[in-house]
C-alpha cells in the first residue's frame, strides 16, 4: 500500500474523534486547540488507521462502479473478495486484526498532508484451539508529512484463521 | 501532561469506555475509519456467510476507544508509543473498561517518560486488549 495524500482534516479529525467517544476539545475545538501548547485541532493516537480513505485500492470499502462487493445485498454475500484481500470475509477462512503499534514521532495536526508507505514485515504461524492454524503476517508503514519529516511508524500484525474463531 | 512528582510506579486510571456497545457506534467507526469490512455492519453476511454469531466491533475500534482513556491520563500529544494485541473479540452490547498502570519512571532521550501497562476487559473481566504505551510526562 502507498498512499500519496493523505489529507488530515478538521472534520474528519472531529468525526473519527466521536466514533471512539472521546469528547476532548483538541480533537473538535479550534479555539480551544489554538490556545494549548500544540497549537491546533490534532489528531488521535489510532487516527492514522483512517488513512484507509485515502487508498484508492483499498479492499474494504466498495468501489464505485467497480467489481461487487461481498457484504450482503439481495442475498447473503454480494461476491467474492478478490484475491488479493487476504481471504477476508471470503466465508470461514479470514483475515482479522492481530495486532497494532504506533511510534509517535510529531503529532499530527489538522492542514497536514500525510503520505504513507507499507512495507510487509515479519510472517509467522501458530496452531490454536480456538480458530485452527493461525497465520501472521506482519506490516510497517511510515508515514510522513508536508516537510517529509516521519510523523508515525505503524505496525500491523494480520491473521488469517482456519475458521471463525470460537467465543 | 503527568507531573513526575504527583505519580508513582503502580499508579492506575481506570475508565469506563463505552457501556452497552451500540452496533451504529460500530456502523460510525466504520464510517470514520474507512473500514467497511462487512464483518462489523453487515448482520445477515456475518452470520450467514462468515459463520460468526453476530457482527463484532473493529479491533482498531477497542483500541480508539483505549486510546481515549489513555490520552485523558497522560495528555494531549504526551504519547511516544502505542500499542496492542487483540486478545478477544467485542460484540454488541459489551461494557468495556480501560485500565492503565504506570510499569516505570524513566529518561529517554532527555525527557522523563513513563511506560504503562494496558489492559481493557469486557463486561465478563475478559481482556479484550492487552498492551502498552510510552508517554512524556513533566520533570
Amino acid at each position: 500500500m502507498a498512499i500519496d495524500k493523505f489529507l488530515v482534516e478538521a472534520s474528519h479529525i472531529m468525526m473519527f474523534a466521536r466514533s471512539v467517544g472521546d469528547a476532548n476539545p483538541i480533537y473538535h475545538d479550534e479555539d480551544y486547540a489554538k490556545k494549548t501548547d500544540l497549537g491546533g485541532i490534532i489528531a488521535p493516537p489510532t487516527f492514522a488507521q483512517s488513512s484507509a480513505q485515502f487508498d484508492p485500492d483499498y479492499f474494504l470499502r466498495p468501489k464505485i462502479g467497480g467489481e461487487g462487493w461481498f457484504g450482503s445485498g439481495k442475498e447473503a454475500s454480494g461476491a467474492k473478495p478478490s484475491k488479493d484481500s487476504g481471504g477476508s470475509g471470503g466465508g470461514a477462512a479470514m483475515g482479522l486484526h492481530a495486532e497494532q503499534h504506533f511510534e509517535y514521532h510529531k503529532p499530527v495536526k489538522a492542514g497536514d498532508i500525510l503520505t504513507a508507505t507499507t512495507k510487509p514485515g515479519n510472517s509467522w504461524e501458530k496452531e490454536s484451539k480456538r480458530a485452527g492454524k493461525l497465520k501472521f503476517n506482519e506490516s510497517v508503514t511510515e508515514y510522513r508529512n508536508q516537510d517529509g519529516e516521519l510523523v508515525i511508524t505503524a505496525t500491523g500484525v494480520g491473521v488469517q484463521t482456519e475458521r471463525a474463531v470460537d467465543s | 501532561m503527568l507531573k513526575e512528582n504527583e505519580i508513582k510506579v503502580g499508579d492506575t486510571h481506570t475508565a469506563v469506555l463505552v457501556e452497552d456497545l451500540k452496533r451504529t457506534q460500530i456502523v460510525q467507526y466504520a464510517g470514520a475509519s474507512g473500514d467497511y469490512n462487512p464483518l462489523h455492519t453487515d448482520e445477515i453476511f456475518t452470520t450467514q456467510v462468515a459463520g460468526y454469531p453476530s457482527v463484532f466491533a473493529h479491533g482498531m475500534l477497542s483500541m480508539g476507544l483505549t486510546g481515549t482513556m489513555l490520552t485523558d491520563y497522560v495528555g494531549d500529544g504526551a504519547l511516544k508509543k502505542y500499542g496492542v494485541r487483540f486478545t478477544n473479540q467485542v460484540w454488541p452490547g459489551d461494557t468495556l473498561t480501560g485500565k492503565a498502570t504506570i510499569i516505570e519512571i524513566r529518561e529517554e532521550d532527555g525527557s522523563k517518560v513513563i511506560d504503562l501497562m494496558i489492559e481493557t476487559t469486557n463486561q465478563n473481566d475478559i481482556a479484550v486488549i492487552t498492551g502498552s504505551a510510552t508517554a512524556t510526562i513533566e520533570a
